[in-house]
């Protein structure tokens, strides 16, 4: 079937079937590999991208289920592909092999346009959403935190 | 060799060094420049499209000042692909904001690493300190070359001359010239200039070792242009999955394909000796297929009938009887005699279940094989670009000089990517030799848990025997465990006198002073794929052994920490981190409702203390690590953060080990299928973590996995300082938990 949407704000069609998921059609027709696939079921968050600002799971989304819907990845998450995130995961040296941190930065963009002054508590419970395997926890709330400080 | 072409105006030298006799040879060259990033430190490139910079070299200088280090390591997150190039860059004295790091050719004579038997292998925390030598010393004789070159020009001794980034200064006449300057009219000495090892740089001396800079493929890793091989893209390029079979060597006995090949997209279905394949036009379709396939096995393999939970107790009666004799290991004095002479005994048996690497990336390769059958290009990454070529080519029957290799970065390793047979690169090898056309090959996440490779089941019996002045005189390991190096390696199996290394590492306790020693292996031939991983041998063997020490000194009635000070008598830096770590917890007050547990370990030269604090939910019997306090001293940091960086994540993966993360297998397959079952750490399991590094000016020992292995023993030994309970099987899983407390 055919599917219209935007991502990082330029309308698309891709023919895709119906059940699809998103993750695919973003990677492998669209080219935007900076979301990655890590277990396909919603575990691990290294497939994060936002529809209409949410955050969600790229790898459970049926592609026709974004029909006439926005969609952000890592590709148009900054005008620049540097915001105060991004700066602030270089500023804490955060990546380690990289692979989630896409996801990682999707989640906590959402985070912080939903809550910009989170607590540490909250900055936990959820980016707990997304896994680490190099185990970069412990930097990741440092970046969100320097984020918030310096904007 | 000596002609000279000139693109863009630039001279390229290029300095070839062999791995054992630092033979020295000159190329001289051309090439377009590469410029730096632009982000004021050193660049990352791949070989310009001319194919110059594929010959073996470690460094060459452009006109320009442009430096280009050749990587011979992968980067899976460690750091290496920075280290080892920093490190030539020090002692070359470069501009390290023109330097541009360019992978190595897979070429062992050349750049193998002589701390891993001269192999292009990037695992075991070893390439720091592998290269070390070989990194300084090139680094020392490019900077010579310069010098002799200034000299000559300048007519002054060589003695009076000295160097700042880049840069050859004579400091009585106050004239300078850059590397690039020299480049342009450098002559290069036959043989390499000799270095002695005091030449090389003092610590003190150091530019850029020690210091933080910036790991050169950081700023791809937040904006989604990092390439890693699922990422490749090709032209015509079709989508490859596999289903292999329930174990290892399992054959299909049957195959109905009907509703796969229904599936809209699907190209071939390919039997393979190993299972089946499906090539698609999508990724979806190949999923779907696969998913659709109707195989049934053969069930001559091995491992058919294996049971993890009916395992235990056999590997537990062999790691106990005694008159079995097993494989030797580490052995010092008279182990056996010295037990039956000591005053006193004791024993204990720990357990650890099978554990998954669940790197982040699901293993996955792209291969383009010629029409032909005779050449081929593939894309992966690799814990060795070497093996990977030679299995390549070994599948399709070519020289390996026929083979391409295009490394990416790793989304992971964790000693999953280094097996002799590079099974998932030679997935998509086969699978392009099929339809004539490139192939992504792609595991799912349940194919990479499925067909994973994993830290062995074991069973440990320890037994200790104390002298009347309450010192330990005897110690006896017995590991019984799947083995691992035979099914990893077996080249190197069979080429090191078939020890198990990767299953035996880390029961050898040569700091420790107790004069009769054995550690043996009652290697259990299963059939179940085994493979290194993070930590290899020291995760289960330094559970048991600091979890044990720990049980002595509580029943003997010793302090644990003063217990490993007497043992490490000889070893001061040892004695170091431990007052350290003693320090940074305050481990000497009393935590009302709270347990600590402190282990030591020495990683190949590493010495790490630490102490985890807990407590119990007494009622559902979960562990809650609240704080975890960790020293190390890795010997020289090149780059400290890093070194940091490393130890938490070491540590993050060693508590997932511990309280999390376990394999089951039933008559010979997993029952795990993603990372929730598996039970991967997230960010709220996480403590506070509290880092101390004590760089020391000894040779680096390295530092990417030496946490991993402590933190198992010390949370056990602070469940047992909380509770009084012992938990001896790994995971600590909560049913665990309780039943050690009833």
């Amino acid at each position: 079937m055919a599917i219209n949407f935007s991502v990082n704000g330029k309308p698309v069609s891709v023919n895709a079937p119906e059940r699809t998921r998103l993750l695919w059609v973003l990677r492998e027709e669209l080219k935007l590999t900076g979301t990655k696939f890590g277990c396909g079921a919603g575990q691990c968050g290294a497939c994060m991208v936002h529809i209409d600002g949410e955050r969600m799971f790229s790898c459970l989304i049926p592609a026709s289920a974004v029909q006439g819907k926005a969609v952000t990845t890592i590709e148009g998450l900054s005008p620049n592909r540097m915001n105060a995130l991004q700066r602030a995961w270089l500023a804490e040296s955060v990546p380690q092999c990289g692979y989630c941190q896409s996801g990682q930065l999707m989640s906590a963009a959402a985070l912080l346009a939903a809550n910009p002054r989170p607590t540490r508590d909250e900055i936990k419970d959820h980016m707990s959403a997304n896994v680490c395997r190099c185990g970069t926890y412990p930097r990741i709330v440092r970046a969100i935190e320097r984020a918030v400080r310096e904007g | 060799m000596t002609t000279t072409t000139l693109h863009s105006g630039v001279t390229r030298r290029q300095f070839m060094v062999g791995a054992a006799g630092l033979s020295f040879t000159i190329l001289v060259d051309g090439c377009a420049a590469l410029r730096p990033a632009d982000r004021g430190g050193a660049g990352l490139a791949a070989a310009p499209a001319d194919g110059s910079l594929k010959v073996n070299a470690w460094a060459s200088l452009s006109t320009d000042g442009t430096i280009y280090i050749a990587n011979p390591a992968v980067e899976m997150g460690q750091g290496s692909q920075t280290a080892i190039p920093l490190i030539i860059a020090e002692e070359m004295d470069a501009d390290w904001s023109r330097v541009v790091i360019v992978p190595a050719a897979p070429d062992d004579k050349i750049y193998g690493n002589p701390g891993f038997r001269g192999l292009m292998y990037t695992a075991g925390s070893a390439t720091v300190t592998g290269y070390w030598d070989v990194a300084r010393t090139f680094g020392a004789q490019v900077r010579r070359v310069m010098m002799e070159n200034a000299a000559r020009k300048w007519d002054v001794p060589l003695a009076e001359l000295s160097t700042e980034p880049s840069t050859v200064v004579h400091a009585k006449t106050g004239r300078r010239t850059s590397y690039g300057e020299i480049a342009a009219f450098a002559q290069i000495p036959a043989t390499a200039p000799t270095i002695k090892p005091e030449e090389l740089k003092k610590p003190g001396q150091y530019r850029l070792i020690g210091k933080d800079v910036m790991r050169v493929e950081l700023p791809t890793k937040v904006n989604g242009t990092a390439q890693y091989s699922i990422d490749v893209q090709l032209p015509g390029m079709l989508y490859g999955a596999v289903l292999r079979g329930p174990v290892e060597g399992a054959a299909p006995a049957s195959i109905d394909d009907a509703q796969a090949r229904a599936v809209a997209g699907v190209v071939r279905i390919v039997r393979m000796p190993f299972g089946v394949g499906v090539i698609a036009e999508t990724p979806w379709a190949a999923f779907e297929a696969k998913n659709a396939l109707k195989v049934t096995w053969d069930r001559r393999a091995r491992a058919f009938g294996h049971d993890s939970d009916k395992a235990i107790p056999v590997y537990s009666a062999a790691a106990r009887d005694l008159g079995r004799a097993g494989k030797p290991w580490d052995t010092a004095g008279d182990a056996r005699s010295a037990i039956q002479k000591a005053v006193k005994t004791y024993e204990s048996e720990y357990v650890c279940d099978y554990s998954y690497h669940a790197q982040m990336e699901p293993l996955n390769s792209v291969a383009s094989v010629s029409p032909a059958g005779d050449a081929c290009e593939i894309w992966c990454g690799t814990q060795s670009q070497t093996m990977a070529v030679a299995a390549v080519a070994k599948a399709l029957g070519i020289p390996v000089e026929k083979v391409k290799l295009n490394l990416t970065l790793l989304g992971g390793g964790f000693g999953r990517r280094g097996h002799r047979d590079e099974e998932f690169v030679v997935d998509s090898v086969l699978l392009s030799k099929e339809v004539k056309r490139p192939v992504k090959v792609l595991w799912t996440r349940e194919d990479d848990v499925h067909n994973g490779r994993f830290r062995p089941l074991s069973v440990h019996f320890l037994r200790a025997g104390l002298d009347s002045s309450n010192r330990i005189v005897a110690w006896q390991h017995r590991v019984a465990c799947d083995e691992i190096t035979a099914f990893q390696d077996p080249v190197r199996y069979k080429g090191g006198g078939e020890k198990d290394f990767l299953a035996m590492a880390g029961s050898e306790l040569r700091t420790y002073a107790i004069p009769n020693r054995l550690s043996e292996q009652l290697p259990q031939v299963t059939g179940i794929r085994t493979s290194s991983l993070r930590g290899i041998g020291f995760g289960p063997n330094k559970f048991a052994t600091e979890a044990f020490l720990d049980e002595v000194a509580a029943k003997h009635g010793l302090d644990p920490v003063e217990l490993r000070v007497q043992l490490l008598k000889n070893t001061p830096r040892g004695q170091a981190v431990i007052r350290a770590v003693v320090e940074m917890s305050d481990y000497r007050r009393a935590r009302p409702g709270r347990g600590l547990g402190f282990s030591f370990i020495d990683y190949a030269g590493t010495m790490v203390a630490a102490v985890a604090e807990v407590s119990i939910d007494k009622t559902r019997g979960k562990v809650n690590v609240h704080d975890f306090w960790l020293a190390l001293d890795p010997g020289i940091a090149v780059q400290p953060d890093n070194v940091v960086a490393q130890t938490e994540s070491s540590i993050v993966y060693g508590l997932g080990l511990a309280l999390t993360e376990r394999i089951t297998i039933k008559d010979g397959a997993v029952q795990q299928s993603n990372i929730l079952d598996y039970g991967v750490p997230r960010m709220h399991d996480i403590p506070e973590l509290h880092i101390r590094l004590m760089s020391t000016p000894n040779r680096p020992t390295g530092a990417g996995q030496m946490a991993t292995p402590i933190v198992a023993p010390a949370i056990s030994s602070a469940v047992f300082a909380a509770s009084g309970a012992r938990v001896r099987h790994m995971p600590f899983l909560p049913g665990r938990v309780l039943a050690a407390m009833a």
